[in-house]
């Protein structure tokens, strides 16, 4: 029996994307296409002030509107026992208010109404009485005795939530004390919105017969949320089914449980029909969890050669009034401690303070692998600091105190042990590939003409796939994740898994690894998600984890078929398993590769011609505990040319060498890289939120809101390294965030190069024209 | 982002605007492409009861010369001007104008009449309009009449249009031999409104600078004549030190505000700076032979 080998198309293929036929012909589904019979409709009523005490909350005229059926507000709700809900960082958020709003646009009641335009036109109608407070904008005055207390339904009376540390304190000071050289820098990481594309949204629908409780949402973490709401609404997780459909960008933005969608629960409840509830646009950006936010002071000990030796960070983090990040339970900062990023430090101490201010609550993980883009661009800054101080190339700074290849696994001093690297593999091909040695000799002819021109440098490290269960979990919920596969008589594979796309492409690259694992064509294995009545349980998709988790299940659960499989493969060919070996993606008789079965004769046999001590079937699940995070890395290179008459900064070129370790999808890779650095390039010059002194938002819309398109973006350059994770089943490190994280430091070090003859020694981001015009201006280099 | 109720009317003739017009003095708005209306009823700061379309009305869609005049049409779109081989030929500043507009989506539907009549300082047609010294045509029920742009901008989102009159036509006269117009606009991000732009037209007879318009967009309460920049330029050679004074005159004439498009002292430095560019533009195109007929 001989068998040919089919083709495959698995691990390093770029197989074009099996959801893009639908998104491209405008049929993916998305929540607000969903229409379910006598479906209601709501809207919600928001606070013109950013804090304040309702006195009264009139909701008759309202209700005798015709088509509205419900106002719901804060009361309604706690008599249920609904009026907070727990954040997934042991804070609680209100759902709706019951004496007090403590951030503009936050809710205030609901309407529900048989149509859209009525729930919209009812809202204006609900007639909210209240007295306005003093809000608390700064964080730096928030802990003043004197401040307004934010939160007085906590018993500690403090704006400050928690103090966080990592690092040897003791040690890291004793190394300050000795410096030859200490550079400091004090950075503003700005607040931004993730701004999908796709609001957020959800239709509750409660069957009263069978007491059963479906929710369409437009969640990253289907089955988190699946258990959160049954802990909170005492309805049986049996009884709740989360799907979420197609969704246009979650970016961390769609991990938070939203009062909307609590609410819009209660009223499907109440009612027993079916209820939308869609953000709008201003909604979103107002009122939605933020990201960033982080005032940091950081100092970097050092050599007078530029050796760095040890890194002190202060940084107050503004979490707005509720602390509801979608951090791992243990990280209150998120992964914030990776911060001394690719260098070799000899100690290192970190320090986050969390206070409230009067602002939607922070600290989302705007792809970002928690709050890693804060770390990064903090190091980045820094070492660039120091080269500028000490009058050494940034490029040498960093091949010199990079951790050496032959160091990994290597511990950092805050306690991380990073699998693997090869950091100056890849900035040596990034300085080839843009020709640095050229550039520097270019912008040396052009300064002495007078005109503007930067290189930056960003060798970042990323901290991806949370994550072991020994320290990860989310409200005690271990940070595994999980995959099923059932191979179909005929050869042909379904493949579910625990993690949820938001654009990422899982049911392209899943179906590619259990192609490799298998030996079965790829376009032949459906992969499915998002509905937690069929997929198995898993925490979702945000940090870059898909790959290093639900990936590795994946790989684990195939290898198990294939165990299996080799069983019938041996019965078919009437030889020992232990006969027989892997091949070309098939099992062939060792020394015999004549004699061979494929998957598509051993699935057959699985249903048809199994033998007497094998089960019928072909499928495994396999819960993946990952037993370290993965560690990817990359080289970026940016050249900027500044406008001398308008302070514009245009990014000239811009050249990424990621690493990933081993690729599932080159050509998915590439286009994460690309969208990741047009959101790292957004904070950089574009995007940031910002309140005036009363808490009033000043984007929110995307008139203000300078969220960049095709026009804003350069042409990226990308190319890679490969350097495998050792404990990675594939090999492979995730990459969803690198670009985002690495990005802006590498265009913030642009800029301030190109202005660091005129003493520039740091910009804060965005960098608008109007603060590199005032540079200029000041020192005469404007244009005249 | 959901409007509050509305009425709407698509009329085929002027009389029955001005019917319409005259049934609903307080709350009837004119909807011309919609680029600025609408988005206004979606936030709901503009509550019009009545919304009386132009789409249907025959005569508003001229874009030709006639009489002297480049004819704009109330009702022609953005894209049809950003694409006229007219208007790139010989109104070069109306075309940059144009394409600088929102996005190509939104120029599919507006209007240029709508882009005046809607007198928002930040919109880009007007100041490139005041600097082609360009007159629109105000029609009602007991005539028409011309009002130079200048008198038709009043103040921000206000014009000289009485209750019952509409704006039909726009007349932007030919430009002279050896003549250059351009526009230039800074924006952070295509399709923003201006942090601010300049409209400059120049003739010149000989190498010496016989006319200049110069308008200025989203740094005052209107579209804003750089007249004392334009007094300046006139009767001298446009050298390079003549253009910098009469950029700074034009920086002189702005009274921008600070706000999220820049502190008011960067805006006056961009006007500076944008005058002084598109000055050297619209001169090399004058001196290049100008406009071709």
């Amino acid at each position: 029996m001989t068998s040919e080998a089919p083709i495959i198309r698995g691990m390093g293929h770029s197989v074009k994307r099996k959801e893009d036929p639908r998104f491209l012909r405008g049929k993916g589904h998305y929540i607000d296409d969903f229409k379910l019979p006598g479906m209601l409709y709501m809207d919600i009523v928001r606070s013109p002030y950013a804090h304040a005490r309702i006195v009264n909350i009139d909701a008759s005229k309202a209700l005798a509107l015709p088509g509205v059926l419900a106002v719901i507000t804060g009361k309604d709700l706690d008599a249920a026992g609904l009026a907070w809900m727990p954040t997934l960082m042991s804070d609680k958020q209100m759902v709706l208010p019951v004496d007090r709003v403590v951030y503009q646009s936050q809710e205030v009641a609901a309407v529900i109404a048989t149509e859209r335009y009525i729930a919209a036109d009812a809202i204006t109608l609900v007639e909210v009485e209240y007295e306005p407070l003093p809000p608390v904008m700064d964080p730096h005055k928030a802990t003043d005795p004197d401040a307004p207390l934010v939160r007085p339904d906590r018993d500690a009376k403090t704006n400050h939530i928690w103090h966080w540390e990592a690092g040897d304190a003791a040690r890291t000071d004793e190394v300050f004390q000795n410096a030859e050289v200490v550079v400091k820098q004090d950075l503003y990481i700005p607040r931004i919105h993730v701004c999908s594309i796709e609001t957020c949204g959800c239709i509750a629908s409660y069957d009263k017969i069978d007491g059963k409780l479906t929710v369409y949402m437009t969640t990253q973490a289907p089955h988190a949320i699946r258990t959160v709401f049954s802990l909170v609404s005492g309805i049986p997780e049996h009884k709740i089914r989360i799907i979420s459909p197609d969704i246009g960008g979650g970016f961390g933005g769609k991990v938070p449980v939203y009062p909307g969608y609590v609410i819009a629960t209660v009223a499907s409840l109440q009612t027993g029909l079916p209820v939308k509830w869609i953000e709008d646009r201003s909604e979103n950006l107002q009122a939605d969890s933020f990201a960033r936010d982080y005032h940091i002071s950081a100092e970097l000990a050092a050599k007078k050669d530029g050796t760095m030796q040890a890194l002190r960070v202060k940084t107050l983090a503004d979490h707005g009034a509720f602390d509801a990040a979608a951090n791992p339970s243990k990280f209150p900062a998120g992964l914030f401690s990776i911060i001394t990023g690719s260098y070799d430090l000899q100690a290192a101490h970190v320090e986050v303070d969390g206070v409230y201010t009067n602002k939607p609550s922070g600290g989302v993980a705007y792809r970002c692998s928690f709050r890693v883009t804060e770390a990064v661009h903090t190091i980045e800054r820094l070492v660039d600091t120091l080269a500028l101080a000490l009058s050494l190339d940034p490029a040498d700074v960093r091949m010199k105190n990079f951790i050496p290849p032959e160091a990994f696994p290597y511990k950092s001093p805050t306690g991380w042990e990073y699998d693997s690297g090869n950091y100056p593999a890849a900035l040596q091909k990034a300085m080839a590939k843009i020709d640095y040695a050229g550039l520097r000799r270019e912008q040396a002819e052009k300064r002495a003409r007078g005109e503007l021109m930067g290189i930056g440098i960003s060798t970042f490290t990323e901290i991806v796939g949370a994550g072991p269960s020994h320290t990860f979990d989310i409200l005690g919920i271990k940070m595994f994740d999980s995959c099923e596969i059932r191979v179909h008589p005929t050869g042909s594979a379904i493949v579910r898994i625990g993690v949820q796309t938001q654009g990422q492409g899982h049911e392209t690259t899943f179906a590619q690894i259990v192609a490799e694992e298998l030996g079965l064509p790829v376009e032949n294995i459906t992969v499915e998600h998002g509905d937690t009545d069929t997929a198995p349980y898993g925490l979702g998709t945000y940090a870059s984890r898909s790959t290093p988790t639900a990936g590795a299940a994946t790989a684990v659960a195939a290898r198990k078929i294939r165990d299996k499989a080799k069983k019938i493969a041996g019965h078919l060919l009437e030889v020992s398993p232990d006969d027989l070996e892997w091949q070309d993606h098939k099992f062939q008789v060792k020394g015999a590769p004549g004699r061979s079965v494929t998957m598509k004769d051993i699935a057959f046999a699985a249903y048809t011609n199994f033998p007497q001590d094998v089960e019928a079937g072909l499928e495994a699940v396999d819960y993946y505990d990952p037993p370290n995070l993965t560690f990817p890395f990359g080289a970026y290179i940016c050249v900027v040319d500044i406008d001398r008459g308008t302070g514009m900064v245009k990014i000239r070129r811009f050249v990424a060498v990621d690493d990933c370790g081993n690729i599932i999808n080159p050509m998915i890779v590439d286009g994460q890289i690309h969208g990741g650095l047009t959101m790292g390039m957004a904070p950089a010059l574009l995007e940031a939120i910002t309140y005036d002194e009363y808490g009033n938002i000043q984007q929110s819309n995307l008139m203000d809101y300078l969220l960049p398109t095709a026009m804003e973006t350069p042409v990226w350059e990308t190319d890679k390294t490969v350097t495998p994770s050792p404990h990675h089943p594939l090999g492979a490190k995730g990459v969803g965030e690198s670009a985002t994280v690495g990005a802006p430091p590498a265009i913030a070090n642009a800029v301030v190069d190109a202005l660091s003859h005129l003493g520039v020694t740091h910009l804060d981001i965005p960098i608008t024209p109007w603060k590199v015009y005032q540079i200029l201006e000041a020192h005469g280099a404007a244009e005249a | 982002m959901i409007p509050e109720d509305f009425t709407y009317f698509a009329p085929g003739s002027l009389p029955e605007v001005w019917d319409l017009l005259r049934q609903h003095p307080d709350d009837a708005k004119i909807l011309a492409g919609g680029q600025s209306l609408i988005p206004l009823m979606k936030f709901r700061l503009a509550t019009p009861a009545y919304l009386i379309d132009l789409r249907k009305v025959p005569g508003l869609d001229t874009l030709a010369e006639r009489d002297g005049a480049l004819v704009i049409g109330a009702m022609v779109r953005e894209a049809a001007t950003e694409h006229s081989q007219l208007i790139q030929r010989r109104y070069p500043g109306i075309h940059e104008a144009s394409a600088v507009v929102a996005d190509p989506l939104v120029r599919n539907f507006a209007t240029i009449g709508g882009n005046i009549a809607h007198a928002d300082p930040a919109n880009d047609h007007p100041a490139m309009l005041l600097a082609l010294r360009a007159s629109v045509v105000a029609h009602g029920p007991n005539g028409q009449r011309t009002i130079p742009l200048d008198d038709f901008l009043v103040d921000t989102m206000e014009t000289s249009l009485a209750p019952d009159e509409v704006l039909t036509e726009i007349h932007v006269p030919q430009p002279a031999p050896r003549s250059g117009s351009t526009y230039l606009k800074l924006e952070r991000k295509v399709g923003d409104y201006a942090i601010a732009a300049v409209g400059v037209q120049i003739t010149l007879d000989g190498d010496v600078c016989t006319q200049a318009g110069i308008g200025l967009t989203n740094v005052g309460p209107k579209a804003v004549r750089a007249t004392q920049a334009e007094m300046f330029l006139t009767g001298k050679q446009p050298t390079e030190d003549v253009i910098r004074e009469a950029a700074r005159l034009a920086a002189a004439a702005a009274q921008p505000v600070s706000d999220l498009h820049g502190p008011e002292d960067y805006k006056r430095a961009m006007i500076r700076t944008l005058t002084a560019r598109a000055l050297r533009e619209a001169t090399q195109r004058a001196r290049a032979g100008g406009v071709s007929a």
